[in-house]
């Protein structure tokens, strides 16, 4: 309370000490609002909700708590994983509430529901949380920024490592529903480029399932070296419990295509142990993530995921992008966070490429055994930096229909 | 072909039991007290929390658990009827069915607020672990436990309810609660240990499902909708006839996802409107 009732009368204090200050920076509304549509309560509001929302908070303090003058505000909003919701949300944000930008989006079925509505009403999406490629592809659009990963960095930074040190036939365990086939396809592609095979899969539906003892047995029974589990959150924290309850793994091994530090969290690491996966942040990483990761665990209680990280550095640029755009006009900000390179802890140098697509290292870790492990949350060994010309498709290959050829 | 398919079967008759543990328990207080229990989900992954505290804050293990659990779970129940479904009595059920609704919905906000939805392990009691290797598939020793100790607990509670003199005493007060109680017994009293005994029923089950599936806040409301499902096959309020279903249900289960996988979260929805459109009293229901 405090902390609002200072920025507004230093918000107001500028506004009459300087008109001309006040005046001359375009800024709808008098207010940059951001708003974290998540999962607050759901299967990924471990992975993203709460700790998104702390996230684009810590960003708006980070910076001052204004920006040309005007205060920053963040509020947020639970999806609860629905398209209808988030769309829903989207509009009446847009619409009544003056929101300028919206973060996170976990779960690709909000996502896509809510990017159309951003670019119609020219606002600005910043996605984090969902996974789907197509979301710079043939979905993209002029307002949406894809800050932190996507299916096709999972797919390559893991799909390909594994076939090289020999996990060359596949059966995959897939959420049923848009990210899922997105994610599976996407590996697939991979493994078969790789020199692999791929023996079939098992849809199950997400979520919901909480037995996946039937998908795994499929699994078993083709054969394969590797089952890749195409899904997230709780259904993936299942599947990994369950493999090894039906001595599964580790005759067969388990390749994780989208595993957050907080499902190893969850899961402990005498079950994760030993498992591949690519992620886009790692809070162990260097002096910078550490420094800013401590600073999210004392008020989190836990480490940050990769979406949460991204949340905390896309509102940030997108806020630097206000402030040297001198507006918050979306053409503008859009140009601007485009021109001018990520530089933060979260990414050194990096780009927004033309279709929005945030082209940033990778990170190919093996998950610690419990002997491995020194400390709390020691959970990663970095067995490889993808660099971003790998770990990303290239502006070429996504086929955005708005980059001119 | 045959070995997936004895697989599928296999898994599905260890789904089936943990359905007719549960559907049990739904049966029972909505047969002798007619409450339509929508808390019953809750009520089993308070059960299994129950389960993973005691483990990780007073180093209680599995097997007081099984015994502890459920007496905390039925302690919750007790409180629940008596401040709260006693004061529901003779309204329509839609009712209770909205208070237990509610109630399930504050459990699980609470559970989330305090442990998040990614979940607690609970680890696979030591005399339960390894597996034994069907010809057709790997056995983990602890789901072949689930279905025993289901099978036995379904069969003992049918056998206290329809062949007991205790027994008796329940279904008179469900027929007729005044004349029953001119002959003496304290009916309310029944009412509240039955609906303690169905939640204890549930509590059992969450103690049975924590080493198997990650303790979450969410774990009973994915499955409860599926548990009503069953009930309603059955026969709302047929004890026999929600145990054979909830074993049953999970065989079909089983069949299907050797079929066709995408669809078995569905076929038990579609085998419900079908027993509907047939015997709108349910397989085992008697019509009124």
């Amino acid at each position: 309370m405090a902390r609002i009732s200072r920025l507004l009368s230093s918000a107001l204090a500028l506004a009459l000490a300087s008109p001309a200050v006040a005046a001359a920076p375009k800024v709808s509304d008098d207010v940059v609002k951001i708003g974290v549509l998540t999962d607050m309560s759901g299967y990924y509001a471990d992975l993203a909700g709460p700790g998104s929302v702390l996230a684009a908070r810590m960003a708006a303090e980070d910076f001052g708590g204004k920006v040309l003058g005007k205060p920053i505000e963040i509020i947020s909003a639970d999806h609860q994983n629905k398209a209808d919701i988030a769309s829903n949300t989207a509009r009446k944000w847009f619409d009544e509430e003056k929101v300028d930008a919206i973060a996170d989006l976990v779960s690709s079925s909000t996502a896509g529901a809510a990017m159309p509505v951003a670019a119609e009403k020219k606002r600005i999406t910043l996605l984090s949380g969902p996974a789907t490629t197509a979301f710079t592809g043939d979905k993209c659009t002029a307002y949406n920024v894809h800050y932190t990963y996507n299916n096709w960095a999972l797919a390559n930074g893991t799909g390909r490592e594994v076939v090289r040190q020999g996990g060359d036939s596949w059966f995959f365990v897939t959420a049923d529903y848009v990210f899922g086939k997105s994610l599976e396809e996407d590996t697939a592609n991979v493994v078969k480029a790789s020199g692999g095979k791929v023996l079939g899969a098992a849809r199950h539906p997400s979520p919901g399932t909480t037995d996946f003892s039937s998908y795994l047995l499929q699994a078993q029974a083709s054969g394969a070296k590797i089952i890749g589990m195409a899904n997230a959150g709780g259904d993936t924290i299942a599947c990994i419990k369950q493999a090894k309850e039906f001595g599964i793994t580790p005759k067969q091994s388990l390749a994780g295509l989208l595993v957050f530090i907080s499902d190893i969290h969850s899961l402990g690491l005498d079950i994760a142990k030993g498992m591949y996966l690519t992620t886009a942040f790692y809070w162990d990483l260097n002096d910078d993530t550490r420094k800013w990761s401590k600073r999210f665990f004392e008020r989190h209680k836990k480490m940050p995921t990769m979406v949460q990280a991204g949340v905390y550095s896309a509102v940030t640029h997108y806020l630097q992008a206000i402030k040297a755009a001198g507006t918050d006009e979306a053409d503008a900000v859009m140009a601007k966070m485009k021109a001018t390179p990520v530089n933060d802890f979260f990414a050194k140098n990096t780009r927004i490429g033309p279709d929005g697509l945030h082209r940033h290292p990778m990170y190919l870790v093996r998950v610690k055994t419990p002997q491995e492990s020194k400390y709390p949350w020691d959970y990663y060994q970095i067995v490889k930096t993808i660099p971003p010309e790998e770990a990303f498709p290239s502006v070429e290959a996504q086929k955005c229909p708005l980059v001119k050829k | 072909m045959i070995q997936a398919l004895s697989g599928q079967l296999l898994l599905g008759l260890i789904n089936g039991s943990f359905y007719a543990l549960l559907s049990l328990g739904l049966a029972v207080i909505f047969g002798l007290i007619n409450v339509v229990n929508f808390a019953h989900g809750a009520l089993y992954m308070v059960g299994a929390f129950a389960a993973w505290m005691g483990v990780t804050y007073l180093g209680v293990g599995y097997w007081w658990a099984l015994l502890l659990a459920p007496a905390a779970v039925g302690v919750v129940g007790v409180v629940i009827e008596r401040t709260m479904l006693r004061r529901l009595q003779g309204l329509d059920n839609v009712y209770g069915l909205l208070l237990t609704f509610g109630l399930t919905l504050i459990i699980e906000g609470l559970f989330h607020q305090a442990y998040g939805n990614s979940g607690q392990g609970y680890p696979v009691p030591e005399a339960l672990q390894g597996g034994v290797r069907l010809p057709f598939m790997y056995l983990p020793i602890y789901r072949a436990w689930v279905v025993a100790v289901s099978i036995f607990v379904c069969t003992a509670a049918w056998f206290v309810i329809e062949k007991t003199k205790l027994g008796a005493y329940l279904r008179a007060g469900t027929e007729n609660p005044r004349l029953l109680q001119a002959f003496g017994v304290n009916v309310p009293f029944m009412f509240t240990v039955t609906y303690g005994f169905g939640a204890a029923l549930a509590g059992f089950a969450g103690v049975m499902a924590a080493p198997i599936y990650q303790v979450t806040p969410l774990m009973g409301s994915s499955l409860v909708i599926v548990v009503f499902a069953v009930v309603v096959i059955g026969g709302m309020g047929s004890i026999a006839g929600s145990i054979v279903t909830g074993i049953g249900i999970g065989l079909v289960e089983g069949f299907t996802k050797f079929l066709y996988p995408e669809a078995s979260a569905v076929v038990v929805f579609v085998v419900m409107a079908v027993v509907l459109l047939v015997r709108p009293a349910g397989l085992f229901g008697r019509e009124k």
